[in-house]
């Protein structure tokens, strides 16, 4: 199937724009919970066969098989935690906010389906702290949900089907970008600082409170129920043969429509871009993009023909390969070159009145600010970073700072516990490499 | 006088632990419960939760200085958090923060001498597509230029200005923050 053909398939957005979709009354009247009274009909495993059937792919960044991840654990785990991450703060990133605002239900519905194939008990949703008013909704939902006999600690939800009981807490955070990172988001849901663990072990083995965890993102477990209802083969066929269904695209910066759209797997940015967004204002020129949130490498106005897709981000001959020293690791585990990646599907279109070096200064100072400091290459490099950077953007930068820049970032990439070293090194050296001509430029300006 | 919970938070707080293993775990929504009735996290606050969940005070203390929402000084009745990152860069986010500094003759992180407003410069806050935007409470105030901040800030002002005069006669502070958020009336717990 091509990517045309699942145009207007939607899934997680279906409810989006109907009246009171936030309330249970309304998604029950939409065939809300229906998937959940089927799943509970089916052995537990049989759900995890079909979600890795499906080629759902985790939708918070990195990308991570779904099936796979749920089936990392134990058997002989005795208590089981699902966590929602929903700590959504990737600068360009803006659809779980949306989606937790207007379907709430959908998300528990999946965490329910997730929770029994899972074993789980006692599930948490662990939101962003500056997110009250979803926070209100998602709450809301929760207390509904309970009323009307789906969750609880006292209910057997049999409706004909296996007995189940879940309950599901909301924890608000407080301001800290990387308790997105799940071993942070773990931490800080244990009242501790948001402080990145060392894996091994992983979460599935020894998580939340000890016990054997999976942590999803919002997306990904919204997917879940449609799944179940349609079958993983239907989901897979709607995309790329290796990743499944549609994604959630948010769509910022200088374009006419801005907007948080459901499209099909492995559309290219330049139908993004002109097609559903409308184009540059102003009939400016692009200049480059961002493809999903601000971690990733940006692609420049030659590289939007690549679908957004997973693994095409990743690989595709058209992407210019980001510049490294040799022997510095510059891959996502996989022993694949990463050339940037599709993220959380934050995508941020810049146009030709764009001060590059001041975008990028921009983003380093945002890693400076929300590095935990607990390894000594990110605290230090990303600050770092963000002087040399900042200074060069306000004409102030001094000879050699182009390539000081590119030489801190390769002491941060690989060096660090978790993925915010990368997340400041990667964009850093994917602006040096796409627009390292404006780097200069701003070089001269100086001297 | 020691700082006391009210009876409200006593029994937010007493629903909050049921809804976890241990007492630890509750520590940031207690925080948020604290911060809720008091405006701000002074020595006292801290005390009282880690007495209340059997903790080292060091390890609150530890904990609040980590995370940005957690204050602990007084912020004005209402916290406007403008964004500055990426996508609100593009779209001017910058313009908005410095004319809204220059309305009310402050700096971002400074509260204006009635009590009326704190501005913080945020990092994103998930309305990329509706850049530039800012937060104020359970609101979201998206797509601003100038004469939409002009409109908001006078309704604020407008609306603190009222809760002054109901709140004064009684001794109330007025900067005292009603409860919002997770744990809120109605929040269930089994």
């Amino acid at each position: 199937m091509s990517w045309q053909d699942a145009k207007d398939v939607k899934i997680v957005t279906k409810n989006f724009g109907v009246d009171g979709s936030h309330k249970l009354s309304v998604y029950t009247e939409r065939g809300g919970w229906q998937a959940f009274r089927k799943a509970l009909t089916l052995p537990p495993a049989a759900l995890t066969d079909e979600v890795k059937k499906s080629n759902l792919r985790g939708r918070g960044g990195a990308g991570f098989p779904t099936g796979m991840k749920w089936s990392f654990i134990p058997k002989e785990a005795r208590t089981v935690y699902l966590v929602v991450n929903a700590d959504e703060s990737e600068p360009g990133t803006c659809k779980d906010r949306e989606l937790l605002a207007y379907d709430p239900h959908l998300l528990l519905e999946g965490m329910a389906i997730a929770s029994y194939a899972l074993g789980c008990k006692h599930a948490y949703i662990y939101i962003r702290g500056e997110m009250m008013r979803e926070a209100r909704i998602v709450q809301a939902a929760i207390d509904e949900a309970y009323a009307g006999g789906f969750l609880g600690k006292e209910h057997a939800v049999g409706t004909g089907g296996n007995p189940f009981k879940l309950e599901i807490t909301l924890h608000r955070g407080a301001g800290a970008y990387i308790c997105g990172e799940e071993t942070a988001l773990l931490n800080s849901l244990e009242g501790k600082r948001g402080w990145p663990r060392l894996k091994p072990p992983f979460p599935a083995v020894k998580g939340l409170f000890q016990q054997a965890t999976i942590v999803n993102n919002v997306e990904t477990l919204m997917n879940v129920p449609d799944i179940v209802t349609k079958g993983g083969e239907w989901f897979a066929r709607l995309g790329t043969p290796k990743s499944g269904g549609t994604r959630i695209v948010c769509v910022s910066g200088h374009v006419k429509k801005p907007g948080v759209f459901e499209l099909p797997m492995g559309i290219p940015f330049r139908d993004i871009i002109y097609d559903v967004c409308g184009g540059i204002p102003g009939g400016r020129a692009l200049k480059g993009l961002i493809p999903g949130g601000s971690s990733m490498p940006p692609l420049d106005a030659n590289e939007i023909d690549v679908p957004v897709e997973f693994d095409a981000l990743m690989t595709d001959p058209r992407i210019k390969d980001v510049e490294v020293k040799p022997g510095v690791p510059f891959d996502m585990g996989g022993g694949r070159k990463l050339k940037t990646m599709a993220g959380s599907g934050g995508v941020v279109v810049f146009d030709d009145s764009t001060d590059v070096v001041a975008l990028c200064a921009r983003i380093m100072r945002f890693y400076a600010h929300e590095s935990c400091g607990q390894c000594t290459p990110c605290r230090e490099g990303t600050g770092w970073l963000a002087r040399v950077c900042t200074r060069l953007a306000k004409g102030q930068g001094e000879a050699g700072d182009v390539e000081l820049l590119a030489n801190i970032a390769h002491g941060i990439a690989g060096n660090t516990i978790c993925p915010l070293g990368e997340a400041a090194a990667w964009p850093m050296l994917g602006f040096l490499t796409k627009f390292r001509a404006d780097f200069e430029h701003k070089l001269r300006k100086a001297a | 006088m020691p700082l006391e919970f009210s009876a409200q938070s006593k029994q937010l707080i007493d629903r909050l632990l049921t809804q976890y293993p241990n007492k630890q775990a509750a520590l940031l929504p207690v925080l948020h419960v604290a911060q809720d009735q008091f405006g701000y996290l002074p020595d006292e606050a801290l005390e009282l939760v880690a007495q209340m969940l059997e903790l080292p005070p060091a390890h609150v203390f530890g904990v609040i200085t980590f995370y940005t929402m957690f204050h602990r000084e007084k912020h004005g009745r209402n916290e406007l958090l403008v964004c500055t990152n990426v996508s609100c860069m593009l779209r001017g986010g910058y313009d908005i923060l410095r004319y809204i500094e220059k309305k009310l003759d402050i700096k971002a992180g400074e509260t204006t001498p009635d009590g009326a407003f704190t501005v913080i410069e945020e990092e994103c806050l998930a309305a990329c597509a509706n850049a530039p935007m800012m937060i104020c409470g359970n609101d979201y105030f998206l797509d601003l230029n100038e004469k939409k901040v002009d409109a908001i800030l006078d309704d604020l002002r407008r609306r603190w200005q009222e809760r002054q005069k109901m709140e004064a006669p009684g001794g109330g502070d007025p900067n005292r923050r009603t409860l919002m958020g997770v744990g809120g009336p109605g929040t269930k717990t089994s």
